[in-house]
């Protein structure tokens, strides 16, 4: 076995994962990822994205296999250390799992809340990162009263408010229209630049082929390592090179 | 402590019935609270006025006019033997006759009537003599001796009231644990419908703590608003309870009523039982959390 290097976010080794008494979903996975990674998840739907996605962010313990995160091997940490481990991964669930009765504000604001943030930072933060995904008329309704893209912008401000080193995002851009796609996509990048590894599950070949970033391919359970291509239109220092890549400087802002 | 929650807990049908469950239980408790003290205050009032003092009387065998000074001898050294017992005094035929007048009038001059003597025994209060062993052992030694009906009657309405402080007392215990029961059943509903955003939270981050402070605030609110709504009904039912008391005792003692510590301390009990509330609802949450995977 290799050594637990430090600047590995996340490490799977031999992993399985069955839900019950079913099939295995996921099968013999192994990847790593260095932190300050960029990585795009692919395949057919079913094929075990999410599920992959909910033991990087420990909602799920593997039925076989190893996972460590940050350098932790995820199954000897106990209950008590979870949350402080859970705090450094952001997540936009595929289903978005905003909670109903809190508004657009409070719904984004938990991630600081949970973490015992003032509440004075946590109004200065939650109004800017709102603003900046286009919310900042919505942050009292409540998410039944918002469209889906809406919701999906909402799920992932809650995501990145508290400034994670693991992004996961399960189709984040399934909702919304190009342009909105491109500025969340931007976003993550800017997160990504900051130091945050992102990992995004999408079904978007057209984004994928566009942001170049590494792909991780799962076919029916099995992982598929990425190709270590660096995008087409990417070089060393940023947005500048990419064409029709909608650029707002205000995300400099509140990153 | 209340503050903004990110459970709607408030929303919760199950937990709407709380405050009025609690406002009932709360009700109970101090009705029972100012029984026991009510009690209390008679007893010790009782127990002082009367116990200083003991009546011990003596009756003539059959056919004789006057006691046998036997018979008074011995009952005078039972009294004597007797831990507790501080003075002993025989009033003799004619102040028994004195006593005897007003019921008797001029009969009581022929002196061919059976007369009883009596004996007026001085008794330290504290030493918690028990009347009736002693009237046994007076019996026994001395036939035709007893120590004064009304003083025994006394003393068993005394130990009456003290076993009916227990039954209040036990009332209040029982009322505490069905509301902590209540609690842990309402916060169990609670955690198990709102599974989903608890789970959200913790993958969120959130410490079991966090999601109990959540549960043990609204516990907090929900006991406070219960005891409030149990204050404004008992606070009604003790005062009437009072005054009924207070005329009924008019003319044979003095008041046994509640004075402003009393009201107090039965006041603080809605307080009580609100931190009780709270105090179960965190623990049951923390409890139940940790059971989880
Ligand atoms: N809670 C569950 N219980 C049982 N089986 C499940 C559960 N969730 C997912 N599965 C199964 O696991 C497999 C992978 O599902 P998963 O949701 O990971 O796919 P996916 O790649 O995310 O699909 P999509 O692109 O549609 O979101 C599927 O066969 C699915 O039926
Ligand atoms: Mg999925």
């Amino acid at each position: 076995m290799s050594n637990l290097s430090s600047d590995l976010v996340v490490r799977f080794e031999n992993v399985g994962l069955r839900y019950g008494l079913g099939p295995e979903v996921l099968q013999d996975i192994y990847f790593e990822l260095e932190a300050g990674s960029f990585h795009f998840l692919t395949g057919a739907s079913g094929a075990g994205k999410s599920s992959l996605m909910k033991l990087m962010y420990m909602a799920m313990r593997p039925t076989r296999g190893l996972i460590s995160l940050f350098g932790r091997d995820v199954a000897i940490t106990s209950r008590k250390d979870l949350p402080n481990l859970r705090r450094r991964v952001g997540v936009v669930f595929q289903e978005y799992r905003l909670l109903d009765h809190l508004s657009t504000f409070d719904n984004v604001a938990l991630p600081l809340r949970v973490a015992d943030t003032r509440e004075a930072e946590v109004r200065k933060h939650v109004e800017e990162l709102l603003t900046w995904v286009g919310l900042e008329n919505h942050m009292k309704a409540k998410p039944a009263t918002l469209s889906g893209g809406q919701q999906q912008r909402v799920a992932i401000a809650r995501a990145i408010i508290a400034r994670p080193r693991l992004l996961l995002a399960d189709e984040p851009t399934g909702n919304v229209d190009d342009r909105m796609a491109y500025r969340l996509m931007h976003l993550f990048e800017e997160l990504n630049r900051l130091g945050t590894t992102v990992v995004i599950a999408t079904h978007n070949q057209q984004l994928v082929e566009r942001l170049a970033h590494p792909v991780l391919h799962l076919d029916e359970g099995h992982l598929q390592l990425p190709t270590k291509t660096r995008g087409i239109y990417q070089d060393n220092d940023g947005e500048d090179s990419r064409p029709a890549m909608p650029y707002d400087p205000d995300v400099l802002n509140y990153l | 402590m209340i503050s903004r929650t990110d459970l709607p807990l408030d929303h919760d049908a199950h937990a709407r019935f709380l405050p009025w469950l609690i406002a009932f239980m709360v009700y109970l408790a101090m009705l029972a609270m100012a029984g026991i003290l009510v009690l209390n205050n008679t007893v010790t009032r009782w127990d002082r006025g009367i116990s200083g003092t003991l009546t011990v009387q003596a009756m003539p065998a059959d056919g004789s006019l006057d006691v046998d000074a036997k018979v008074l001898q011995d009952a005078l050294a039972v009294l004597a033997s007797t831990p507790g017992v501080l003075n002993v005094t025989l009033l003799d035929r004619d102040d028994t006759l004195a006593l005897v007048e007003p019921w008797l009038g001029d009969m009581a001059d022929e002196s061919d009537l059976p007369l009883p003597r009596l004996i007026d025994v001085v008794i330290d209060p504290d030493a918690g003599i028990d009347t009736e062993a002693l009237g046994r052992r007076l019996a026994i030694a001395a036939p035709g001796v007893s120590v004064d009906d009304h003083r025994v009657w006394l003393d068993r309405l005394v130990r009456l009231l003290q076993t009916l402080q227990w039954i209040a007392f036990s009332v209040v215990l029982v009322i505490f644990l069905v509301t902590i029961g209540t609690v842990i059943f309402t916060t169990r509903t609670g955690l198990a419908i709102h599974r989903e955003a608890i789970h959200v939270l913790h993958l969120i981050g959130a410490y079991d703590s966090y999601v109990a402070r959540q549960f043990a605030s609204r516990a907090l609110w929900l006991g406070l608003k219960g005891g409030a709504i149990g204050l404004a009904f008992a606070i009604p039912t003790l005062l009437a309870i009072g005054f009924f008391a207070e005329r009924m005792q008019m003319e044979t003692m003095e008041s046994s009523g509640l004075q402003l510590p009393h009201y107090i301390a039965i006041g603080v009990l809605p307080i009580i039982v609100a931190l009780i509330a709270m105090l179960t609802a965190r623990t049951t949450v923390l409890r139940t959390l940790a059971r989880m995977p």
